[in-house]
């Protein structure tokens, strides 16, 4: 592949003495949907996770192996974690806006980058809003604690802050999993819009879904990339064993 | 089945004993004490100071206790705040993949809590021996705030510990600093939980006798300095309850109403403020 944003060498990750990632190769391309796909439990959110340094969280986790982003070996940087943290907005399976109103919610990325002018916040906030397809149904309401809003509408809000901190990447965690059906597609389309603009890695165990958005697959089984490549290859010609039971409906 | 039946009849009936005996012994407390405070409290009380004879149950009032305690409460208040708010973030941000030294603080405040504020009032007044300052405010501020510190930093632990990992999760993602969790978004959430805290704090500190008995000395004036002795709302009850006159005992249960009518208003206002920001707490 030419040029891919990020590039994952020989990653090994554990939990405690649970293995859960397993050698671990695998080339993201810049400006497409690259969707993880596999059962639950195959380690695709602790493969997410670990490319903006979450699973630092954790007390037990031990990784090895190397992550460049922008030929920047991310795992084994000295650099300031948050920096690397800001090239990424994440999407989680529940939406957690953060205890303010939906203004601040958006303006505390932008805050915390040093942007702390109303004057220069608002026309940004309105913006960011716009890009997650929300505005039209808050712009009246800005001042309403983030809480009151629908589930659908928290998780594009969650996608406005995201993208309030200027990432190069979007990182989704199974997004519409709690979502009904029309506000996943709400998502979904607002995906395939941003791909433009932004790399988008999507976390999914919805072979539909993948089908519907994806342009470069990463199957995962077990802690292991079974197979990965061009969505069209992927789903019309799968080269594996385990691709084409995965295809079958054989794991669900 | 009939068995299981009675269980719950017995447990249900054992629950609304268990609350009206509570409900009532709350209601007990209160009526005896506005029964024979309440017809001593006069104006005259929560404006003057004593005049000589006031111990005898002439003229004067009880200001100088009431200020007294209304410093020494929130002077500890605030200085055991600017010591609990950032530990107990600290324990709960910075700390939290530190299992071992947060078990360890916990303990340390588990013991803390558990000592009798007398020994805090002794362990002050040693203190205050060995430095050679004398009783004042500014001694009986600090041993209180030394004794409802582990009060606060355990009851606001127990809210911050229960922030959803999730929202810890997403305001690391952001690009947050720890410092920015904690202050911008820990704080936040666990807004009304800090306030519950500071209350549980103030109610204990400013009702207590025991650790002000030895350092704050007792004194007719209205201090005007840090270093001023300083009369207190527990103590005025005490001696005034200790004295064989009528007048004077009845006036002990006036000072106790002053100090219970002072903690329910303060609870009250801050609950009222504490549920503005409760609407943006996410779930």
């Amino acid at each position: 592949m030419d040029n891919p944003i990020i590039s994952i060498q020989n990653l090994n990750l554990y939990f405690g003495k649970q293995h859960v990632l397993r050698n671990i190769n695998i080339e993201i391309p810049k400006n497409k949907v690259t969707v993880i796909l596999g059962p639950s439990g195959c380690g695709k959110t602790s493969l997410l996770k670990t490319l903006n340094r979450l699973n630092d969280l954790h007390d037990d986790v031990k990784i090895n192996g190397k992550v460049f982003l922008d030929n920047e070996d991310i795992l084994n940087t000295t650099a300031d974690i948050t920096r690397i943290r800001k090239k990424m907005g994440l999407l989680s399976q529940k939406p957690s806006p953060l205890p303010m109103n939906i203004f601040n919610n958006v303006a505390y990325g932008l805050r915390i980058n040093g942007i702390r002018r109303k004057k220069k916040l608002r026309p940004l906030v309105e913006k960011h809003l716009i890009e997650a397809n929300l505005w039209d149904e808050v712009k009246d309401r800005l001042k309403d604690p983030a809480s009151r809003l629908s589930i659908g509408q928290q998780q594009r809000l969650c996608l406005a802050r995201g993208l309030a901190v200027n990432p190069e990447i979007i990182l989704a965690d199974e997004p519409t999993s709690a979502l009904d059906p029309i506000s996943s597609t709400v998502i979904e389309k607002q995906f395939i819009e941003l791909k433009k603009h932004y790399t988008i890695i999507l976390v999914t165990h919805v072979l539909r879904q993948a089908r519907r958005i994806a342009d470069h697959i990463v199957f995962m089984y077990m802690g292991e990339v079974i197979e990965q490549g061009s969505a069209k290859e992927f789903f019309q010609n799968p080269q594996q064993e385990k691709t084409k039971s995965y295809l079958k409906g054989a794991f669900n | 089945m009939k068995i299981k039946k009675l269980e719950e009849r017995f447990f249900y009936l054992l629950m609304i004993l268990s609350t009206s005996f509570l409900a009532i012994l709350l209601l007990f407390i209160v009526s005896i004490i506005i029964y024979k405070g309440l017809p001593s409290l006069s104006w005259e009380m929560l404006s003057q100071t004593p005049k000589g004879g006031y111990y005898l149950g002439r003229e004067g009032g009880l200001l100088n206790a009431i200020v007294g305690s209304a410093y020494l409460a929130s002077g500890a208040v605030i200085l055991a705040l600017s010591v609990s708010l950032p530990l107990s973030l600290a324990m709960n941000v910075h700390l939290r993949n530190n299992k071992r030294i947060i078990n360890s603080i916990r303990l340390i405040l588990d013991l803390l809590w558990g000592i009798p504020s007398v020994v805090y009032g002794a362990f002050g007044f040693t203190i205050m021996i060995y430095l050679g300052i004398k009783a004042s405010l500014l001694a009986g501020i600090i041993t209180v705030s030394v004794f409802i510190l582990p009060i606060m930093v355990r009851a606001m632990d127990e809210v911050m510990k229960n922030v959803p990992f999730t929202l810890l999760e997403s305001a690391f993602s952001l690009g947050s600093t720890k410092r920015e969790v904690a202050f911008k978004v820990v704080t936040r959430q666990c807004f009304p939980g800090i306030i519950t805290a500071v209350l549980l704090a103030f109610g204990r500190g400013i009702g207590d006798v025991a650790a002000v008995l030895f350092t704050t000395g007792y004194t007719d004036n209205i201090p005007t300095s840090l270093m001023d002795q300083t009369a207190t709302l527990p103590l005025a009850v005490f001696f005034q309850l200790g004295s064989p006159i009528p007048e004077v005992q009845n006036r002990a249960y006036a000072a106790a109403l002053i100090l219970t009518i002072i903690i329910l208003t303060i609870s009250v206002v801050t609950r009222f403020l504490s549920r503005k920001y409760h609407k943006t707490r996410i779930n």
